[in-house]
């Protein structure tokens, strides 16, 4: 389900960092040895094997973050974002997996467009990246894909992400028919009569700045009705970036009510909010919107108590010309994957909101346990999926830095802390800082 | 060869002030709105005289770009340029590049290229005079952006009260009709509120904005709350922003019916204004667009002086009291 190019295996120590892994109960500081890309050892003064040695002191080394929801841009807008450059930014904000979504131009529905993209990235993916195939044909909802051949053909899961899956009952057919591929199918839920011409979270400022409203009942109510279906048909689902109060009180029920419901929040969801857009800057213009401070606290506290189990960047690369209107003419989304850990460390865990290890849980094994992938872990015998973390490094956010090729980021200008020193992505080094 | 060396901070010449835009009433202070309508009085005495033109902004350039159709406030930016001997340039969206597909971005650095002291722009988008703010060096005047902010109407609307009703602090102010589609609202709302008015919204549910209540006032269905106000400012029934099939309200006579204003609907003595151009029989009576407690024959006059106050604060430095007299005096 994960393609990545080939290349050769490490053998290197990372000699006295702080080793976090949340699932192990691991927080100590330890020497990690690998062999051939797989952990070795984990001990205090481990024989170096004469293999190359990382310094990690003063650093914290912690499984290697999987990002569920990326937009490659390709095939189609390959001046936005190419699988070379999403997955070598990838690289760089310490994710060892990354999925992509498949809104692209064309859409990613036939076995054939996904094939090409499988061969693209195992000639140029920097790490490994899976590849979601549509629900329906051309996302235009009225049709099933063949989901069963896509399944056959490597496809990560189904998504028909950007849009909603707006017939019940072809909700309920995808679903069902989900279930023969044992692939996860992931909703975008919005409901488009509610929520059209929608511009920002509907409340006291967008009342004030006068953009027409996103209401918060614009996503709740596509919540509701897909985990009623779930919990009809016994079938698990994906719900992404969740933004609404209301959503996660209705995922944290269905949940109790046994529906196998697993969600992403995103990190601008996470520490920002519609006050925000008060700037008027097109880089906090994204779909589902940013919404009030109430939100904001129900995803953290959600997130916190294992509601939502997975923090998703939903890098959207825009090309700068979209970007460079007003506010209202700019198309919905912003980039994250070379700045997520850095937001969320500087916003939530140095102000105390959110622990470490919840986030490097939720940034790490929660989202790959959405998927079915394997969870990174450091211990003996698992692949080398590691990150190496400084989290007293500040800095800058500056254009110059990105190797994605879209700049359209709402931390650019802003000063934060936790840097990304470097990736272990499948047992190889894919970025040192 | 010549060593380059950066320059030390407390040796680098003194950075240039920001540069003073009028893009938004949360941009100004109840201090500036004391200053802009004192200095548009100044102005409006001076248009008593024979000869109206002073010489005041000589030699400097107001270019106006207007992405939407407008006859007053395009007319009166313009004829406040010249009145105070500006040079001015018009330049409207169709019949320009942007017929051709050119992006405001590229509009407004071609147009930044003849160094214009200002800049009046009219976009159909919210946002888009930040967007020429920032890529040229010209003060910017918003003269209406999207649904978003209309400044100069809502403090040619405070001159007009203000004038008429000796006072703005604890005026009542009742605007009624479609809040939500109007950004001559948003702003006269801030507006009035900065100057300690009272303002009550009324209208039909769907077009008074969820939580506008923040920005300081109070909203009601009923039109009965009118009878309170010292002032009932009507706004336009924005036939052109109701999407097919939105269904604010079921019928524009529904609409007239339930929500117009009559003179059954008005205490004798309320003062009636309304930001145009009407729709007569829609949401105005048009026996109270001809009765003279309408103000708005008075309203189009202030929007004159306070534009022309407008662009003489933004390109001369305050304080402005005594400078305005000199200026006066030469003329």
């Amino acid at each position: 389900m994960l393609f990545a190019k080939s290349g050769p295996t490490e053998n290197l120590v990372v000699r006295g960092a702080r080793v976090i892994d949340p699932l192990e109960g691991t927080d100590a500081v330890l020497d990690v040895r690998i062999d051939d890309g797989v952990i070795a050892a984990l001990g205090t003064d481990l024989d170096t094997n004469s293999h190359r040695v990382l310094d990690g002191d003063g650093l914290v080394l912690a499984p290697a973050f999987v990002d569920p929801h990326v937009h490659l841009r390709t095939p189609g807008r390959e001046d936005e974002e190419t699988i070379a450059s999403g997955t070598a930014a990838a690289a760089a904000g310490g994710y060892c997996a990354i999925l992509a979504m498949p809104n692209t131009e064309p859409i990613v529905d036939s076995a054939a467009t996904l094939g090409a993209l499988v061969e693209t990235a195992r000639a140029e993916a920097e790490i490994p990246v899976g590849f979601l195939a549509a629900i329906t044909k051309e996302q235009r909802g009225t049709e099933l894909t063949e989901m069963a051949e896509l399944a056959d053909a490597g496809a990560a899961g189904f998504s028909d992400d950007g849009v909603p899956v707006s017939s019940a009952g072809l909700m309920r057919r995808a679903l069902q028919y989900g279930a023969v591929t044992g692939r996860r199918i992931a909703l975008h839920c919005e409901e488009p009569t509610l929520s059209r011409e929608g511009q920002m979270h509907e409340g006291e400022v967008s009342a004030e700045l006068g953009f027409t409203g996103y209401p918060s009942v614009a996503e709740s109510l596509m919540v509701e009705r897909d985990l009623a279906l779930a919990a009809y048909e016994r079938q698990p689902l994906h719900l992404l970036h969740l933004s609404a109060w209301e959503s996660v009180q209705a995922l944290r029920r269905a949940r109790a009510d046994g529906v196998a419901a697993t969600a992403e929040v995103t990190p601008h969801h996470l520490c920002l909010t519609d006050e925000a857009v008060r700037s008027l800057d097109p880089n906090v213009k994204m779909n589902p919107p940013l919404r009030s401070a109430s939100d904001r606290t129900a995803l953290l506290e959600a997130l916190k108590d294992g509601t939502i189990t997975a923090i998703a960047t939903d890098h959207a690369p825009h090309a700068r010309h979209e970007k460079e209107v007003p506010f209202e003419a700019a198309p919905f989304g912003v980039t994250g994957l070379e700045t997520a850990f850095a937001a969320v460390y500087t916003h939530l865990v140095e102000p105390g909101l959110v622990p470490l290890a919840t986030i490097l849980e939720r940034m790490s094994a929660g989202p790959a346990r959405a998927y079915g992938l394997d969870e990174p872990r450091i211990a003996v015998g698992k692949t080398a999926n590691l990150v190496l973390l400084d989290l007293k490094a500040s800095y800058r956010v500056a254009e110059e830095s990105f190797r994605s090729r879209s700049v359209n980021s709402w931390l650019l200008g802003e000063t934060v802390k936790g840097g990304v020193r470097t990736t272990i992505a499948a047992g190889r080094v894919v970025f040192v800082a | 060869m010549a060593e380059i060396r950066v320059m030390r901070e407390d040796l680098r010449p003194p950075a240039p002030p920001p540069k003073r835009h009028f893009i938004s009433i949360t941009d100004v202070t109840r201090d500036d709105v004391e200053r802009l309508l004192a200095t548009a009085r100044t102005f409006e005495r001076s248009l008593e005289r024979e000869v109206k033109k002073l010489p005041t902004l000589k030699g400097r350039l107001v270019i106006n770009v207007f992405y939407e159709s407008s006859t007053r406030t395009s007319s009166s930016f313009e004829l406040a340029a010249k009145r105070l001997s500006a040079d001015t340039m018009s330049i409207k969206s169709s019949g320009s590049s942007v017929d051709k597909g050119e992006s405001l971005k590229d509009t407004a650095i071609t147009l930044g290229a003849y160094d214009p002291d200002v800049i009046v722009i009219r976009h159909p988008q919210i946002g888009a005079p930040q967007l020429v703010a920032r890529v040229t060096e010209a003060h910017i005047v918003n003269a209406g952006d999207g649904k978003h902010q209309h400044p100069t109407q809502a403090l040619l609307d405070l001159y007009t009260m203000r004038e008429s009703l000796a006072r703005l602090e604890g005026l009542h102010v009742a605007i009624v009709g479609d809040v939500l589609h109007s950004r001559v609202a948003r702003s006269l709302i801030q507006a009035l509120a900065l100057m300690g008015a009272h303002v009550t919204l009324v209208g039909p549910p769907a077009l008074l904005p969820r939580g506008i209540e923040a920005m300081g006032c109070e909203t009601t269905t009923d039109i009965g709350a009118i009878a309170a106000a010292d002032v009932v400012y009507i706004l336009r029934m924005q036939r052109e922003r109701m999407q097919e099939g939105a269904n604010y309200v079921p019928s524009l006579r529904e609409y007239t019916a339930r929500w117009g204003v009559t003179p059954e609907r008005l205490r004798p003595g309320q003062k009636v204004m309304h930001p145009g151009p009407m729709n007569r029989g829609v949401e105005i009576d048009p026996r109270v667009a001809d009765h003279a407690d309408a103000l708005i024959e008075t309203q189009v006059r202030a929007g004159l002086v306070t534009r022309m106050a407008v662009l003489y604060d933004l390109l001369t430095s305050g304080p402005i009291g005594v400078k305005t007299e000199s200026a006066l005096e030469v003329a």
